[in-house]
């Protein structure tokens, strides 16, 4: 054991510190220069745009009741749930992100992608038929099942619209920057269509649209994905050694490619983007609405077995995309750009132009090889692929965030749950119409700033205050509403606080000197959900008011349904 | 009533026989999970050589390759073993304990 020296227990937390990066890396696509318009491309997502504005047109006829708008009316299949909820979590950013960092770096690009899969199974295991069992519409219905109504669904909305808001910024921004690559549009322009067609989905076709969309893309995205890793592995006689010789052979960094390698930074971090990672995932608001659009919990849990399945899949299509574009991308010169200084291009002692990474940025890997392998026509089609990906995740965004405010918010606190289910539905479009403008207006807003820490901030939020709420008020049952809602607020201030703090906004977005970070770890998450766990667990244990008390004595009840699913709702009422 | 099957259902033995199995196993599966995940990140952290150290002689691919590959394919593989075990032997059980309580 001697062996185990500080440095190398450091290096763990060089892992996730590159995981923080890739993360920040695969939000954020950069500022981009705009490229020639690409017809293939665009004629190509005016196809998907067709199709599916058909669907919302279908769903509309199907959307009558606040149900519907909301879960679908419960009719999604395990399976057909399990592909939407993939197509959730694999957005442009993890598609593009995930294979520019195995383009980059080889090995810690795969480290990177189990990150992300080992949230899915602990959501499986411990939360997938609970939420189903005690929920309707939004996660708030399970948090406030045995509490009151009013400072619960107030913290639960806060909790969703604030992790909705920073999830959407990168979402957005990146479409901006992502369209002006690949098709050759204004920033504006790709900012707002995103923004109209998405609202005309959640608008007409709610949940049902939503869902349908996600599904088509999941499915455009896995053919996608595939074809291009086996295109790449048909050219190595599907010999996986083969492929990663050759590879080894071109990359700059050679074998370093197939070790573990990165920026050595502390343990602390190590742990914090860790536990973001795999907690986070189970308080994302518009991941956890997806269960409350299966019949049961039965389904339930078929969804997430599919969506880890296919999640896990996608992760080593990308893997083998990446060594793809190392292979074949980044030995053509028509994909690198040439580097320029003083307007004109470097040449070195030959005579020969110097090369300086790829035409777009690093996060271009898996496009360029999609041209390498396909040709223009392929090119197109997954460019159209990724800006199908960016438009169905805003809209399930969307949607969430518009069932916080009518459904927790309006239905629930101001109108004390007397509202008919049509008033309801007219204040989530109203909403859904309000939050498309707003995400229009931040994504041009944003254009020009740093969001790389958007979505890890997202994933901090929602497993520091939301996470912890769920958690504890469905398995603790000395819980309480006082106990919930001050921790859940704490986790939530703490994270954002903590978050400011950080080098990644405090010296990268606000400007100040390198090292004057308060807090100095990639991650507020082990900080932020300790003292939200802590504050719950206190808070409640010295609460002992009446309503403290009768909170204690519908536990058992509530267990009862949580477990067994006596008295969940089944299908929603026509 | 609603509380009153609740009620029953709390008295019934194989009620807590299905929170107690299905608990210990959802606890047991969560801990392979970690275990399976943690031990290869602490792997990575402690014996950086050894995941580098190449599969056979003469081989490109690391050893750590087809071991991270492994953990993806470990996760999808423990959850869908749990879906197929809570959807067939925890169901079953659930339903008789639901309809049970029901025709009391």
């Amino acid at each position: 054991m001697s062996r185990l020296s500080l440095s190398r227990v450091m290096s763990a937390g060089a892992l996730f510190a590159i995981a923080g990066a890739a993360y920040a890396a695969g939000a954020d696509l950069g500022q981009t220069t705009k490229q020639a318009t690409n017809w293939v491309a665009i004629i190509m997502f005016a196809g998907f745009v067709v199709i599916t504005l058909a669907i919302t047109k279908w769903a509309a006829a199907r959307t009558r009741s606040a149900a519907d708008f909301y879960t679908a009316g419960g009719g999604i299949t395990g399976f057909q749930n399990g592909l939407a909820i993939a197509g959730d979590y694999m957005s442009a950013a993890s598609f593009l992100g995930i294979s520019g960092l195995v383009f980059g770096s080889g090995f810690d690009g795969l480290i990177f992608s189990i990150g992300w899969l080992v949230g899915w199974p602990v959501i499986t295991f411990l939360m997938a038929e609970r939420l189903r069992n005690l929920g309707k519409f939004t996660f708030a219905d399970v948090a406030s099942y045995r509490f009151a109504q009013t400072p619960t669904r107030i913290f639960a909305a806060c909790g969703s619209l604030v992790v909705v808001a920073f999830y959407m910024i990168a979402q957005m921004v990146g479409a901006g920057q992502l369209i002006k690559v690949l098709f050759g549009l204004e920033y504006q322009y790709a900012v707002m269509i995103v923004g109209v067609l998405m609202m005309l989905y959640v608008l007409f076709g709610g949940m049902t649209a939503t869902t349908w969309v996600q599904i088509i893309k999941a499915c455009m995205l896995l053919v996608g994905a595939s074809f291009m890793a086996l295109a790449v592995l048909y050219q190595f006689n599907f010999n996986p050694e083969a492929l990663f010789a050759k590879a080894v052979e071109v990359h700059s960094k050679h074998d370093a490619i197939m070790a573990p390698g990165g920026l050595i930074k502390d343990p602390i971090s190590a742990i914090s983007v860790g536990m973001a990672l795999m907690f986070g995932t189970a308080g994302l608001p518009h991941i956890l609405m997806r269960f409350f659009t299966v019949p049961s919990a039965k389904e339930a849990r078929k969804s997430v077995g599919w969506a880890t399945t296919w999640i896990g899949y996608f992760y080593i299509l990308t893997f083998i995309i990446g060594f793809g574009a190392i292979v074949l991308v980044s030995t053509d010169p028509a994909y690198l750009a040439v580097k320029m200084a003083d307007g004109k291009p470097v040449l070195d002692a030959t005579g020969k132009v110097v090369y300086d990474g790829l035409k777009g940025g690093g996060n271009m890997a898996a496009i360029h090889l999609a041209n390498a392998v396909g040709g223009n026509v392929f090119l197109g089609f997954i460019s159209a692929v990724a800006f199908a990906t960016i438009l169905a995740v805003v809209a399930g965004l969307t949607l969430s965030g518009a069932s916080a405010v009518s459904h927790d918010l309006y239905a629930t606190v101001i109108k004390k749950g007397a509202v008919d289910s049509a008033a309801e539905l007219r204040v989530s479009k109203i909403t859904t119409i309000c939050l498309g403008i707003v995400a229009v207006i931040l994504g041009i807003a944003f254009e020009k700033e740093n969001v790389a820490y958007m979505v890890m901030l997202a994933f901090a939020i929602a497993c520091s205050a939301n996470f912890p709420v769920l958690f504890m008020a469905v398995l603790w049952k000395d819980c309480t509403t006082r106990g919930a809602v001050t921790g859940g607020f704490v986790g939530l201030l703490a994270s954002v606080g903590l978050t400011i703090v950080s080098p990644s906004v405090w010296e990268a977005v606000l400007h100040n000197p390198a090292g004057s970070a308060l807090f100095p770890y990639a991650s507020p998450a082990l900080f932020s959900m300790s003292a939200a766990f802590v504050t719950i667990y206190i808070v409640s244990k010295l609460d002992n008011s009446p309503q403290a008390q009768r909170e204690r004595l519908i536990y058992p009840a509530q267990r009862v349904r949580s477990e067994t699913g006596l008295g969940a709702v089944t299908s929603s009422a026509h | 009533m609603v509380e009153d099957i609740a009620a029953r259902v709390s008295a019934n033995p194989k009620y807590h026989r299905l929170v107690g199995t299905r608990g210990v196993y959802s606890v047991l599966m969560t801990l392979c999970v970690m275990v399976v995940y943690y031990g290869y990140i602490l792997l990575i952290a402690f014996d950086k050589e050894w995941l580098a150290g190449k599969l056979a002689g003469g081989m490109t691919t690391s050893i750590g390759i087809p071991l991270g590959v492994g953990v993806i394919v470990a996760t999808i593989i423990l959850t869908n073993i749990y879906v197929r075990r809570a959807n067939t032997e925890f169901d079953r059980l659930n339903a008789e304990i639901i309809s049970e309580a029901n025709r009391k």
